[in-house]
């Protein structure tokens, strides 16, 4: 990775946080982890900075709560920050701060640059429309209005990821959750978005269906270049797919580096407790 | 005509409430403008949202002609048409050409209406997502940000299942590449007529509290596919048994008596408007 | 002349009123609007209450024009209130100075003021009053001759009571009711939009047609909703009704007093748990509020309920949804969509029929393709 690459995604001092604040909470002295017991404020996402470079994939590990899946959640527009800055190499020259934009334009962003998987399949699919349709659902959004581009489209990503295309009609709500996560994965790639969040996307599955979707997700990366976000708490998955890796803990982003030196040598407490139970 | 009421059955106040949320609709074509929608004399779902319009702009040398689904003689349009008169007085017509305003259900006219004309169309839903997205506060976000592919999806959903776009009446129609607007259920037919129609076309959903317009020569597409374009019913082949009229919307009828199918104008005052041309000396 | 329209359509409008005007009296009797007003207070208070119009006279007529039926004479008094013009807004109206004559508490055994049963079914055996056939004005008046000479020993006086909502306010056990004088929203002068006002939401669950509005409310405490509510004090009684002098609004010497309303008045409460500093967790008593014109208790307590519910939304229910609520239980709206599938939808029936017969063209060329 050389240096003067441009970062995909760059995200600079994201802050999330639930609640008010108080006078108590607010620069950080009453603060229990990251939560304010005298107002009830989560700090859910704490100064966080980070890129991503393309063809990259970026881990993001931690327990629950420390802020990944909030974090994600921003990065998509689910959740609106509460300050912080991003920047796409793809939108504008990545000139333009993307949580400052229009919900129009943030809505046009997820449509045309991005692709997420969602841990719950329900907040990406339409449970009770076909399969191919959920996947057309993204290409009409990124303006497209040919019937058999789209099916042709639908169908090269089913058989992608390994889903029978004569099931093409079905429902989702009729699928397995392996095959429903593998759908949601053919919605995302559908308009070759250069940017893909994965959110938890193997928890919940049985421990052979997790390892068939962690190869699809790897195969896919290599095959299509693709620079990809992905958070889980379970750093078997980190290890298997991601380049680089980010440690949250309570909010914060506690050390970062290469995948590999992360596991062989890591540094904060926290991150050594965790590769050991690895271990 | 009814003196118990006011001109037109309206206090003056509530009608020209009703025209400043028109005159927005006609600014804004194709966007649906709330309005505080009165309770009518008829049933919610029988025509308020249309006979709310047509009372708030009727004025003493309108000539009125009202029909539901292309009848002037239907019951629910002479009973509106007995209404609006019953309370303004102002001519009725069964002629096309000699109306000021027009008040339909389900159909615009086969006489091509002109600039001097209103078309007021009653509408019983007037949101195109509500299949798509059951809330109100969601589907107004959707138009604030010009996020149609629910809309297109519905679409794409009947083509994979059917092998076409199944739509009946109320396809939906883009407005000046802004708004997607339902036309409310006049048949595909009848959505072509809407395109850089020289008459005003405004729409009136009386339970749903809503007005929306197509102004004069305003761009109307209906909505489809470069593989699949929009395809109003067809009436190959067949033609009005009465009049003889074809290329126009056609009702299907049987014969009681040898049980054939035949075909008449669904447009009852076109149809004896060309039997009058034909036969100038026929009989009733 | 040539072709002209066959006029069925006005021909059989005309012999279908006669019609109903011959059902409406076929029996050689009609009951005068008097009698009316006189013995059907029940029927007259719902109907004034859904069509949000107060006048008994008006709602008599309209019940007899409607045969009894309370779904068609609220409609005909909504249409009238149409035509109405808008004149005056009343002032706002104190309901601790309601002139009391029911008043009742499930909360509080002792109340200030004390409980005052007045009229009410709750505690007649429900077994037809055979007595009533022969029940003439002569056995009436006589009755009452001896009801008046009964209480004239105890005179009645107009009688106004502190509220039991005051009595808990003053013990910390409810929160402060700070005044509102923000200018409630008229919905029948905007059009609802989403995320509602509480006025907005007051104004459309006060109009709701009985039945709906005691059904959802009934889900609710029934186990489609999160609520445990009590009736904390349920009051009937008249309010007197004020207007502002045109020339000086605001001044309480100078305002019009315009007439008497009857109201049915409830504030329910409901246990919730709050957090407050240091997470520490409190119970406290949330209100639900309703009022509706007329002795019409079970809707106003069923108002009361889906008031609470609709200040705190939830996806859970469909009773937290405000869209849900308030857009389908109008009399009005519900009963003229559901009747207008009577009418005749030929057109759409026929373009139906050419989308449906072209899926059944398309099913055999696909099911072809399959075979090759």
């Amino acid at each position: 990775m050389a240096e003067f690459e441009v970062p995909v995604l760059s995200i600079k001092n994201l802050n999330k946080q639930f609640g008010k604040g108080c006078l108590h909470c607010q620069d950080g002295e009453s603060l229990v982890k990251n939560y304010c017991p005298i107002c009830g404020t989560v700090y859910a996402c704490r100064d966080v900075s980070f890129d991503v470079f393309p063809g990259e994939v970026l881990g993001i590990v931690g327990e629950s709560g420390s802020g990944k899946s909030t974090l994600m959640q921003c990065l998509y527009f689910d959740q609106e920050v509460s300050a912080g800055e991003a920047y796409l190499a793809d939108y504008h020259h990545g000139e333009r701060n993307l949580f400052q934009e229009s919900s129009q334009q943030q809505r046009y962003i997820r449509n045309h640059i991005m692709g997420k998987v969602y841990q719950n399949p329900l907040m990406g699919l339409k449970m009770n429309f076909s399969s191919i349709g959920n996947i057309a659902e993204k290409l009409i959004a990124a303006g497209s209005h040919h019937v058999g581009m789209m099916e042709n489209r639908g169908m090269e990503l089913l058989n992608k990821v390994n889903i029978p295309v004569h099931r093409r009609k079905e429902a989702p709500k009729n699928f397995s959750g392996g095959m429903q996560q593998r759908v949601q994965i053919a919605k995302a790639l559908s308009n070759r978005p250069p940017l893909l969040l994965l959110d938890e996307v193997t928890t919940g599955l049985d421990l052979s269906v997790q390892a068939s979707v962690l190869d699809l997700i790897k195969s896919l990366q290599r095959e299509l270049n693709i620079s990809i976000v992905l958070v889980s708490h379970d750093l078997g998955v980190i290890r298997m797919l991601a380049d680089r890796t980010l440690v949250m803990l309570e909010g914060k982003v506690i050390e970062q580096g290469l995948t590999d030196q992360i596991l062989e040598d890591p540094q904060h407490q926290y991150t050594q407790q965790l590769v050991h139970s690895l271990l | 005509m009814n003196t118990a009421y006011n001109f037109a059955f309206f206090d003056e106040g509530s009608k020209r409430e009703i025209r400043r949320a028109t005159l927005k609709a006609i600014a804004i074509p194709g966007y649906q403008v709330p309005f505080a929608s009165r309770e009518m004399p008829i049933g919610r779902g029988w025509g308020t949202g249309g006979l709310q319009l047509t009372l708030s702009l009727i004025g003493r040398s309108d000539v009125l002609k009202v029909i539901d689904q292309g009848s002037d003689e239907s019951v629910n349009a002479v009973n509106i048409k007995k209404l609006v008169s019953d309370t303004t007085g102002v001519i009725t017509t069964d002629h096309t050409r000699e109306a000021t305003l027009i008040q339909s259900r389900h159909r615009i006219p086969e006489v091509p209406l002109n600039k001097d004309q209103i078309l007021i169309l009653q509408v019983p839903l007037p949101e195109p997502l509500r299949d798509y997205e059951p809330s109100e506060n969601e589907t107004k976000k959707l138009h604030a940000e010009k996020e149609y592919s629910g809309a297109w999806l519905m679409l794409f959903e009947q083509i994979m299942k059917y092998g076409s776009m199944t739509t009946g009446a109320d396809h939906p129609v883009m407005v000046h590449d802004r708004y997607v607007m339902a036309p409310s259920p006049i048949p595909r037919f009848d959505n072509p007529k809407m395109h850089e129609s020289e008459a005003l076309i405004l729409l009136g959903a009386g339970r749903e509290k809503k007005v929306y317009a197509v102004p004069p020569y305003t761009k109307v597409v209906s909505l489809d596919f470069e593989d699949y374009p929009f395809e109003p019913e067809s009436f190959l082949d067949k033609h009005c048994r009465l009049c003889g009229s074809t290329g126009v919307f056609l009702d299907e009828l049987v014969d009681e008596e040898t049980n054939e199918t035949f075909y008449q104008c669904n447009d009852t005052s076109y149809c004896i408007e060309i039997l009058n041309e034909v036969e100038p000396f026929g009989v009733k | 002349m040539g072709y002209v329209a066959v006029k069925g359509g006005t021909h059989a409008i005309e012999e279908s009123i006669k019609r109903l005007k011959y059902e409406r009296i076929h029996q050689g009797q009609t009951i005068e609007v008097e009698k009316i007003k006189a013995g059907m207070r029940g029927l007259i208070d719902q109907v004034m209450s859904e069509s949000s119009l107060y006048n008994e006279t008006l709602a008599a007529i309209a019940i007899k024009q409607a045969e009894g039926n309370p779904e068609e004479a609220v409609f005909l008094l909504r249409a009238y209130r149409s035509t109405v013009p808008r004149k005056h807004y009343s002032r706002v109206i104190e309901t601790q100075q309601m002139n009391v004559e029911r008043r009742i508490s499930a909360s509080f055994k002792d109340i200030p003021g004390g409980q005052i049963l007045g009229a009410t079914t709750d505690y007649t055996h429900r077994l037809l009053d055979f007595n009533l056939i022969d029940e003439s004005d002569e056995t009436v008046q006589e009755w009452l001759h001896q009801y008046h000479k009964e209480s004239m020993q105890g005179e009645e006086q107009k009688l106004t009571l502190p509220k039991v909502l005051d009595y808990l306010r003053k013990e910390g056990l409810i929160p402060p009711c700070e005044d509102n004088n923000l200018e409630p929203d008229d919905v029948t002068r905007e059009s609802l939009e989403f995320p509602s006002s509480r006025s907005q939401r007051l104004q459309i669950l006060t109009r709701g047609e009985t039945g709906a509005v005691t059904s959802l409310a009934y889900a609710v405490i029934r186990g489609y909703g999160a609520l445990h509510p009590t009736v904390g004090e349920l009051r009937v009684g008249t309010l007197p009704v004020t207007i502002d002098h045109p020339t000086d609004a605001g001044d309480d010497d100078d305002a019009f007093y315009i007439g008497e309303v009857k109201v049915t008045e409830v504030e329910m409460l409901m246990p919730v748990t709050v957090e407050k500093e240091y997470g520490k967790k409190e119970m406290e008593f949330e209100i639900g509020y309703g009022l509706v014109f007329g002795q019409n208790e079970t809707k106003a307590i069923a108002m009361g309920i889906l008031d609470n519910c609709l200040e705190h939304p939830s996806s859970d229910f469909p009773s937290h949804n405000e869209e849900f609520v308030l857009y389908h239980i109008d009399s009005v709206e519900s009963t003229g969509f559901i009747s207008h599938l009577k009418m005749p939808h030929y057109v759409t029936f026929q373009s139906k029929l050419d989308s449906v017969r072209k899926t059944k063209k398309a099913g055999i060329s696909t099911e072809q393709e399959v075979k090759i």
